[in-house]
C-alpha cells in the first residue's frame, strides 16, 4: 500500500496545476479513486534495473518555405479573433 | 441501425479508381477530415472542423476509399467500452445489449453492422484490438512507426497507432497497404526494413511451419469461455501445420501500470492544448487567463479525461517523477527486452485479445481501475512498439472471442498469413 494517503488538497493542487475546476463532489470521488490507482501503480517498485538503449536518430528536412494554413483558416474554429489574431483572455 | 454507430455521418468522395474504389471507409472520429467535424467523442471538440485532412484520410480517398462517416468513440481514446463518449453508447452489432469494446468501438461496430466495408481506428493501448474482439472483427495495430499519424489527435503519442478494422484479414491487409509508409509530415514515420510495404496478398493462410509461442501469463487471468475459444484456434493452427510452446512474459505483470502511467503522463500534456482559445470549448468565462481555462476545461473535458489528466500532472510533478514515470519507463524497457526475446524464438506470440467478454452495457462505469486491468493483453504490446492483429475464433455463450497474434517489428506480413489461417 501507498505511504502517501491522497489528500482532497493533493487532487486541488494537481487540479489546479492542469488547469481543470473541480467541484466538491468530483474531488470527493477522485481522491478515492485515485489512492486505489496510485496503490495499484506503486507495485512498479518491484520492476528491476534494465538497461535499454533507445534506438532513436532525428530526422531532418531542409528548412525551405513552403505553404501552411491560410489565416482565415487558423482562425475559423477560434471561439473569438480580432482582425488576424486569436483573442484570449487577459493573461492576469 | 448506425444511428448510434457515427457521431457523423458524412461522405467524401475518393477517386474513381484504385485499390479501394467502391469500399465504404468509417473514420474514427479523432482522424482529421478536412471540413467534416472531427469531435473526439468530447464536448470540447464537439463544433470543431479541421481545415486540412489526415495523411491516413487523404491515402484512403486517392486509393479510390469513400468516407462515410466518422465514428464514435470513449471520448480522447480514453476508454475500453465507448460509453465514455459524450455523444452516448454504441450498441455492440454482434452481441445487442452489450458493449462493442473501445476506444474505436463505432468503427468496429460500423463494420460489424455493415454500416461500412472498412474502418480506420487508433490504437493506443488496444483501442483497435478490444472493439475488434468485441464485435467479432479483424483489427490491426501496426508496429509504431508505420503508418502517419499527421491529423491524428494526440493522447499518449509514444504509443498510439493508426490501424485498420474489416471483416476479413484480407481487407484489413489491403486498407493498411494504402495507409502505411513514410510520411515528411510525421517525423516518427519509417518505412518497414523489407522495403515495400506489401500486405494484401500476404492473407493466403499458409501457416506450415509457423511457430507460435503462448505467453502463460496472458491466460491467466482469462475467463473460462474465453481460454477454450482460444485453445479452439490454437488447435484450428496446429491442424494446418503451425507449431505451439508455451513462453513465459514476467514482465507482464507490470504491464497496464507502466502503460496507463505513460499514457497518462502524456495525456496530461497533450491535452494542455485545449485552451478554448484558437478551437474548442471555451464557455464565455470572465476572469484571468487561467480562471477562464480551468472553467472551459471543467465544462469540455468528461470525468475519465479529468482523471487521467490529474494523474498524469500528479505523476509528473516534483516528488513523483522518479516514483512513477521513470519507473514506467523502466518497465516498458522491460516488457519490450521480454518480447523481443520470445519472439527469437517463436514468429508470433499468441494470446486471447480481450480476457473478457463483452461486458453488458453500462456494467462497468463505476470502477475505472477494474477497466484498465481489462487492456492487460493488449497494452504490453504498444509498450514494446510491436504490431498485432485480432481475429476472431468463435464465442464464448454467443459473445464474441478474439485471438491476439504479435510479430516482431515490421512483421505485419506473418500476422496477415497467421491471421487468415484462423479464417
Amino acid at each position: 500500500m501507498s505511504d502517501d494517503v491522497v489528500t482532497p488538497e493533493d487532487v486541488r493542487h494537481v487540479a489546479g496545476l492542469a488547469r481543470v475546476d473541480l467541484e466538491d463532489d468530483e474531488v470527493e470521488r477522485f481522491t478515492e479513486q485515485f489512492a486505489d490507482i496510485l496503490a495499484y501503480f506503486e507495485t512498479l517498485d518491484a520492476v528491476p534495473e534494465v538497461d535499454s538503449e533507445a534506438e532513436l536518430t532525428n530526422v531532418m528536412r531542409p528548412d525551405e518555405v513552403r505553404a501552411s494554413l491560410e489565416t482565415a483558416e487558423a482562425l475559423q474554429n477560434a471561439p473569438d479573433h480580432e482582425d488576424d489574431y486569436f483573442k484570449g483572455p487577459n493573461v492576469s | 441501425m448506425s444511428d448510434d454507430i457515427f457521431i457523423t455521418e458524412a461522405t467524401i468522395d475518393g477517386e474513381s479508381d484504385g485499390p479501394l474504389a467502391g469500399k465504404q471507409v468509417a473514420i474514427k472520429d479523432n482522424i482529421s477530415t478536412d471540413g467534416v467535424k472531427t469531435t473526439c467523442g468530447s464536448k470540447m471538440l464537439a463544433d470543431y472542423v479541421p481545415p486540412y485532412d489526415a495523411t491516413v484520410v487523404e491515402r484512403i480517398t486517392d486509393a479510390g476509399g469513400t468516407i462515410v462517416g466518422k465514428t464514435n468513440m470513449d471520448e480522447f481514446g480514453m476508454g475500453t467500452t465507448t460509453e465514455m463518449s459524450y455523444f452516448g453508447p454504441t450498441d455492440n452489432p454482434a452481441a445487442p445489449g452489450h458493449v462493442p469494446g473501445g476506444s474505436s468501438g463505432g468503427s468496429a461496430a460500423a463494420v460489424a453492422a455493415g454500416a461500412a466495408d472498412l474502418a480506420l481506428g487508433s490504437d493506443t493501448g488496444g483501442s483497435i484490438r478490444c472493439p475488434a474482439a468485441f464485435c467479432g472483427v479483424v483489427g490491426i495495430k501496426p508496429t509504431y512507426g508505420l503508418v502517419s499519424r499527421y491529423g491524428l489527435v494526440a493522447y499518449a503519442n509514444s504509443l498510439e497507432q493508426i490501424g485498420p478494422i474489416a471483416g476479413t484479414v484480407e481487407d484489413a491487409a489491403t486498407l493498411l497497404e494504402v495507409i502505411a509508409g513514410v510520411d515528411e509530415r510525421d517525423g516518427t514515420t519509417r518505412d518497414p526494413p523489407q522495403g515495400d510495404v506489401a500486405y494484401s496478398d500476404a492473407a493466403d493462410g499458409n501457416v506450415d511451419g509457423l511457430s507460435i509461442g503462448i505467453p502463460t501469463e496472458l491466460l491467466e487471468g482469462a475467463e473460462d469461455g474465453v481460454v477454450d475459444a482460444f485453445w479452439d484456434g490454437i488447435e484450428q493452427l496446429e491442424s494446418q501445420g503451425a507449431t505451439t510452446h508455451d513462453v513465459s512474459l514476467p514482465s507482464v505483470e507490470h504491464a497496464v501500470e507502466a502503460y496507463y502511467v505513460i499514457a497518462m503522463s502524456e495525456a496530461s500534456s497533450n491535452l494542455a492544448r485545449f485552451d478554448g482559445v484558437r478551437y474548442g470549448h471555451s464557455g464565455g468565462f470572465d476572469g484571468n487567463w487561467n480562471e477562464t481555462f480551468a472553467a472551459g476545461r471543467a465544462e469540455g473535458f468528461g470525468d475519465e479525461v479529468k482523471r487521467r489528466i490529474l494523474l498524469g500532472t500528479y505523476a509528473l510533478s516534483a516528488g513523483y517523477h522518479d516514483k512513477y514515470y521513470k519507473k514506467a519507463q523502466n518497465a516498458r524497457a522491460w516488457v519490450k527486452q521480454d518480447f523481443d526475446s520470445a519472439l527469437e524464438e517463436a514468429d508470433v506470440l499468441a494470446s486471447p485479445t480481450m480476457p473478457v467478454t463483452p461486458f453488458e452495457l453500462g456494467e462497468s462505469l463505476d470502477d475505472p481501475l477494474q477497466m484498465y486491468l481489462a487492456d492487460a493483453n493488449t497494452v504490453p504490446v504498444n509498450l514494446a512498439d510491436l504490431p498485432a492483429i485480432s481475429v476472431p475464433v468463435g464465442d464464448a455463450d454467443g459473445l464474441p472471442v478474439g485471438m491476439q497474434l504479435v510479430g516482431p517489428a515490421f512483421g505485419e506480413r506473418q500476422l496477415i498469413r497467421a491471421g487468415s489461417a484462423l479464417e
